[in-house]
């Protein structure tokens, strides 16, 4: 899982996935996965694959206006995203 | 290894709004229908829009839509032909009411009609009292009809390519378009999907410009396709900027920051805005704002390193006004500002929001080729959203009429189109040579050695436009900025990528883009440079007067030789009489 998770091809995949319909979140999620992902932990990697999958607004409303995701699971991966320098 | 090909009897390029109204008018009159967006569909750009629609439903204050077809042509500087707002704001009304039907969850009113807000420039009787129009669905609007018409979609059997990159129109010898050579982006094979009829849809361009607040899919793909395809793009010179984005970054920072006393200050912490707008201030009309932030910028009173900003001082009001008042800016500032609004100012400057220019489309989405204004169209192409060019908005957008424009004119494209495929029920013959040259842009990036990356020309691209093309537009520095993309244009050749894996190749992918963002890039400075007034989003210093006698026309740009031609507005309306043009306050 972890080597299938730092291969290229699965990163490339994952940068392409993190264009989104919203200018905010293109800006932080590349940003994140360019600096974070990779060290991330095997559950934590889950859970961003997963954040992905989910639309904009959530992502949003969690990533940007601070609101906390009713599954707690998410809670840790968030306040990471949200900690990403994006300068 | 052959080229996979696909057919069917409709492609629609692009899965927002407009895209997705009318796969869903198509696949429930079962034809067969291709869906192609580079991203998952309710990814698309329309998700951004949370203002709202447009649509005179009357449910909270009295209102027809002849009241909105007159906010709409005064909107537009006069510009907007009164033929497509007057069907625009007639069809906007059975255009909710399906939306309604297919189950986007609108917020109701307390009896249960769909709840509507005020939005600016709307009135009643033709510019009395300001009129409640907006229909919304909580401060999520474009999301729920997305996500609404893409679940109808899949009900209806539309067929989705997600994460294909349409690369070009494949036309024969008679300009009719046969279809699309599309990238499957996961595994970098080509598709070739032939099609009796064809309707880009492929939104707007905002990341032509360093700031914008759109997202980075907005890269011009359908525009620049149909200049390749020798087809013009109209009005392009009038693109909105919203005067606060982040410096450098591009997100909005609304205007109630300045409704709430928020104010813009220079390097030397002067109130600049007092000099400008002595009156209004702060708070004067958006172009006016926009405007004095980039003199301000260009006589060397900005901020930061590179002085080339302004601030946003909100540190004054106290940290309870701005968390009750203005929840959300604290955070956006934060994250993308690195700054807190409490104690310090926000870095803003600019940012390219909207364009109103596009593929010029008659009212029922048909893509007319030609500056003779004589119903000619290209048969079997169609185009609509901020792609197109409708001439609604003309040289200036009211809130809440752009997702108005992509949900009505994805509707009537697709009714059309159900009666064009009735007549011409036949694929014609491909064009191979044709499918060569589509095959050629992708074969020119395997080319491999030293070279620009795209990053490197993308930046330059960018910068350029922002500086030369964007909010402040003098003839000198036009010229000059038309000259720079040009060469850019031929820079384009010296650039290599510096991946070459087939697999989710996003150097690749942003490779393509960048070659269409220079091609409406120029449409955008070439349009702007020649166009010698003042009116709506485009303003001119040295031309500071709208010229009616002049310039009541719209632009056509053809990319090759940069070609320009004129056509007059369209100022007779359907059923009405006309709105002559009058000085645009409010």
């Amino acid at each position: 899982m972890i080597i299938q998770d730092s291969d290229p091809s699965n990163i490339a995949r994952l940068r392409w996935q993190c264009r989104r319909g919203m200018l905010e979140l293109d800006v932080l999620l590349e940003a994140f996965l360019k600096q974070h992902y990779v060290a991330l932990s095997p559950r934590l990697k889950r859970h961003f694959v997963q954040l992905l999958e989910l639309p904009d607004p959530i992502i949003h409303a969690w990533c940007v206006q601070g609101q906390q995701p009713e599954d707690e699971a998410f809670a840790e991966l968030i306040a990471s995203i949200r900690a990403t320098r994006v300068a | 290894m052959a080229l996979e090909k696909q057919r069917f009897d409709t492609l629609i390029l692009g899965a927002g709004g407009a895209g997705l109204n009318a796969a869903l008018q198509l696949a429930n009159a079962d034809l067969k229908v291709a869906v192609v967006s580079k991203v998952f569909p309710t990814r698309s750009h329309t998700v951004a829009a949370q203002g709202g629609v447009n649509a005179a439903l009357a449910n909270v204050l009295p209102d027809n839509w002849h009241w909105h077809m007159f906010d709409t042509v005064k909107g537009s500087d006069y510009l907007g032909d009164q033929d497509a707002i007057e069907y625009m704001c007639r069809e906007a009304i059975p255009t909710v009411y399906e939306l309604e039907h297919n189950g986007v969850p609108f917020s109701r009113l307390s009896n249960g009609k769909i709840y509507q807000r005020a939005f600016g420039g709307q009135s009643q009787n033709f510019g009395g009292e300001q009129a409640v129009r907006t229909c919304a669905a909580a401060d999520r609007t474009g999301h729920a009809i997305l996500h609404t018409l893409y679940q109808q979609n899949i009900r209806a059997k539309t067929h989705f390519y997600d994460e294909y990159f349409a690369v070009d129109l494949i036309k024969d010898d008679e300009g009719v378009v046969l279809g699309a050579l599309v990238l499957n982006i996961a595994t970098g094979e080509p598709l070739l999907i032939e099609s009796k009829t064809t309707l880009l849809a492929t939104g707007g361009c905002g990341q032509v410009f360093r700031t914008t607040s759109n997202a980075h899919i907005n890269t011009g793909d359908g525009m620049a396709m149909a200049l390749r395809a020798g087809l013009p793009l109209m009005d392009m010179e009038f693109f909105q900027f919203h005067p606060t984005g982040i410096a450098g970054k591009g997100m909005l920072i609304t205007e109630g920051v300045r409704g709430e006393g928020g104010y813009l200050i220079n390097q030397d912490g002067d109130r600049f805005m007092e000099k400008y707008a002595p009156n209004a201030k702060d708070l004067a009309s958006r172009d006016v704002v926009s405007r004095s932030i980039v003199t301000e910028v260009r006589d060397g009173h900005g901020c930061g390193p590179e002085a080339d900003h302004v601030m946003l001082k909100v540190n004054h009001l106290s940290e309870d006004v701005i968390a009750k008042r203005l929840p959300g800016i604290r955070e956006s500032a934060r994250i993308f500002a690195g700054v807190d609004p409490v104690k310090e100012p926000i870095p803003v400057f600019p940012t390219a929001h909207y364009v109103m220019g596009g593929i010029p489309t008659d009212r029922f989405g048909r893509v007319m080729p030609t500056s003779e204004d004589n119903g000619a169209h290209l048969p079997g192409l169609y185009a609509a959203g901020e792609c197109a060019c409708a001439s609604v908005h003309g040289a200036n957008r009211l809130g809440g009429n752009s997702l108005l424009d992509i949900l009505v004119f994805g509707r009537l494209a697709g009714h059309n189109i159900i009666d064009y495929v009735k007549d011409n029920g036949a694929h014609r013959p491909l064009n191979e040579a044709a499918v060569e040259q589509a095959m050629g842009r992708l074969q020119r990036w395997r080319t491999k050695g030293e070279g620009l990356t795209v990053s490197q020309l993308r930046n330059e691209f960018r910068k350029t436009m922002e500086d030369h093309a964007g909010v402040f537009r003098v003839e000198e520095m036009m010229a000059e900025g038309v000259e720079k993309v040009r060469q850019i244009r031929e820079k384009l050749g010296d650039v290599r990528l510096t991946d070459h894996s087939s697999t989710f190749n996003t150097n690749r992918t942003e490779a393509l883009e960048l070659e269409n963002m220079i091609d409406v890039g120029l449409s955008i400075a070439v349009s702007a440079l020649h166009r010698k007034e003042s009116r709506g989003a485009h303003s001119r210093p040295d031309y500071p007067k709208r010229n009616d006698a002049e310039w009541m026309k719209h632009t056509l740009y053809w990319n090759e030789g940069d070609k320009l031609d004129y056509k007059g507005v369209r100022v007779q309306p359907l059923t009405v009489e006309r709105f002559p043009p009058q000085e645009r306050v409010y």
